[in-house]
């Protein structure tokens, strides 16, 4: 009996220090007088997988996940659509498993604020929400300016589709109004940036399209580095597949863009001496953290979100925990499967605070699955420790597809590409 | 006499934290077994019940997901990509996962 008055009283002074910092507010702002636990903000891969397995982790917490859109598209998946091999509809993830099975409390609405002294977060409908501990999982935004004739509103025009939705609608309509023998031009940004094999397996999937409807066109990527992921595995696939009709122009080679004239869906390179006209163009621009954690003081001068790697605990606030894309994350790259496992591991640091326990060792992995064609899939694998301080692949471990590997083997990958969409989307929505 | 003090500042400290509706006190422990299988979840499914192509690894008995394991890790057993994952793994992690996997219901 005394054993357990002790422990309780150990307990309750762990919590008593969160207790004391929301007293300090008063009364929270949203009525709930305090009972708001753990807010999420941001329902993509990150900040649903760290919703639902906050609750998984312990049930009796209150989870609250604010998300603008009672709709999401995943990025993966969205080159897909561009290719032809599936619909837009097929991509569309919806928050009732989340609220229903798991009983987190969805609010659709835009966080504005986050006030990290009284720990409130601001809506734009109005509401506000305290929270004990928060994780902000907001993606990216696009840094626009960073290249000379290129803005929010050319990108209407001249779509990044790099956020899956109306502007991969609009990309997807525009290669369809292409004539036959026409030019598409991707540019591809430097790292680090959302979904490093993305862009080259966007040019596959439109090759893939092109072969069948129009093909006597022709693919450029203009590259703003030297090399990318996967890509001995890609460039053998496009041969194979394609034959030349893919071109991959590095930086060094005229591939650096500097300027994009919207009006003749030009884009100029080598000081405006090289120049490549296409018919249609994508551009995907340099990014950065999603603009709540810039507002929110949670960036560093990279634009991106520094962390503790072992719990993905800010660097700038103890009780924000930053995830997926926006957060730097060691070797990790910026990918869907990584927020997946940091939501996880993040949800497991903060039920594990909550009751007085160190966090444990890392674990997370990842593995991205790339269609070269309907048929042909890749994949690069990793499997991650912390080690002095930052995110590292164990060695001797992950690695990409042999590049050896006979067709069945390249078939086999493209179903578990399908199969691994299909499991990861219902680990986080389902 | 201290033991009383002590469950006296317990108490008082509990009805504190329920005037402010803190009622939930965490009970559960997240354990290392546990997060680390959440990783195989992504491709296998929660809790390894697959929602597509990919096979389930739900009610698997441990011993024969350790020797899966350690095949896939020494090439006994040809794989597209958990040979690259099975390599991330210690004996004692894959036991960890293995036994934290059988205990599902």
């Amino acid at each position: 009996m005394e054993q357990m008055s002790r422990r309780n009283f150990l307990r309750a002074l762990g919590a008593g220090g969160a207790a004391t910092a929301l007293a300090a507010c008063g009364t929270l702002p949203d009525g709930r007088k305090g009972k708001a636990q753990v807010v999420v903000i941001g329902g993509g891969s990150g900040g649903a997988t760290a919703a639902k397995y906050l609750k998984r982790f312990e049930p009796g917490l209150r989870v609250v996940l604010i998300e603008p859109n009672a709709r999401h598209h995943t990025c993966y998946g969205s080159n897909w659509y561009l290719g032809g091999l599936t619909r837009m509809e097929n991509l569309e993830q919806t928050y009732g498993a989340l609220r229903d099975r798991h009983g987190v409390e969805v609010i659709h609405d835009t966080v504005t604020a986050i006030d990290r002294d009284t720990h409130t977060v601001h809506m734009a409908g109005g509401e506000r929400l305290g929270y004990q501990k928060l994780v902000v999982s907001p993606g990216i935004d696009f840094r626009y300016e960073a290249v000379e004739g290129y803005s929010a509103a050319v990108a209407e025009e001249i779509p990044h589709a790099w956020k899956a939705g109306p502007q991969t609608v609009t990309l997807r309509r525009q290669l369809e109004a292409m004539p036959d023998g026409g030019v598409f031009v991707m540019v591809a940004p430097g790292n680090p940036f959302r979904c490093p094999p993305g862009p080259y397996e966007r040019a596959g999937m439109v090759a893939h399209y092109f072969k069948q409807h129009k093909p006597r066109s022709k693919i450029i990527i203009l590259d703003n580095k030297e090399s990318f992921s996967k890509q001995g595995l890609f460039m053998d696939g496009w041969k194979q597949l394609y034959g030349d009709m893919i071109e991959w122009v590095p930086s060094s080679q005229g591939g650096q863009v500097e300027r994009i004239d919207a009006a003749t869906r030009t884009a100029y390179s080598d000081g405006g001496l090289t120049r490549f006209r296409a018919d249609v163009l994508n551009f995907i621009p340099p990014q950065m953290a999603g603009s709540i954690a810039r507002e929110a003081g949670l960036t560093a001068e990279t634009g991106w979100c520094p962390v503790n790697q072992l719990n993905f605990q800010s660097e700038m606030d103890p009780d924000i925990f930053v995830i997926g894309d926006a957060c730097i994350a060691g070797q990790m790259p910026k990918s869907g499967h990584s927020a997946n496992t940091q939501g996880k591991t993040a949800a497991a640091a903060i039920v594990r605070a909550m009751a007085n326990q160190d966090m444990l060792a890392l674990s997370t992995v990842n593995t991205c699955y790339s269609l070269v064609g309907p048929e042909y899939g890749i994949s690069i694998a990793a499997v991650y420790r912390f080690t002095d301080g930052t995110i590292t692949g164990v060695p001797g471990s992950g690695g990409v597809s042999p590049a050896d590997a006979g067709p069945n083997f390249r078939r086999q990958e493209a179903r578990y590409a399908q199969g691994w969409y299909d499991s990861i989307t219902s680990d986080i929505w389902g | 006499m201290k033991h009383t003090l002590l469950r006296h500042s317990s108490r008082a400290l509990l009805l504190a934290l329920a005037g402010l509706g803190f009622t939930h006190t965490a009970t559960a422990e997240v354990s290392r077994g546990a997060l680390m299988a959440t990783t195989c979840y992504a491709c296998h499914g929660t809790d390894g019940r697959s929602a597509g192509a990919i096979p389930s690894i739900y009610g698997y008995p441990p011993e024969i997901m350790i020797a899966q394991m350690k095949a896939f890790r020494d090439g006994t057993r040809p794989a597209t990509v958990m040979d690259r994952h099975a390599t991330g793994y210690t004996d004692e992690e894959i036991k960890l996962i293995a036994e934290y996997l059988s205990t599902l219901r």
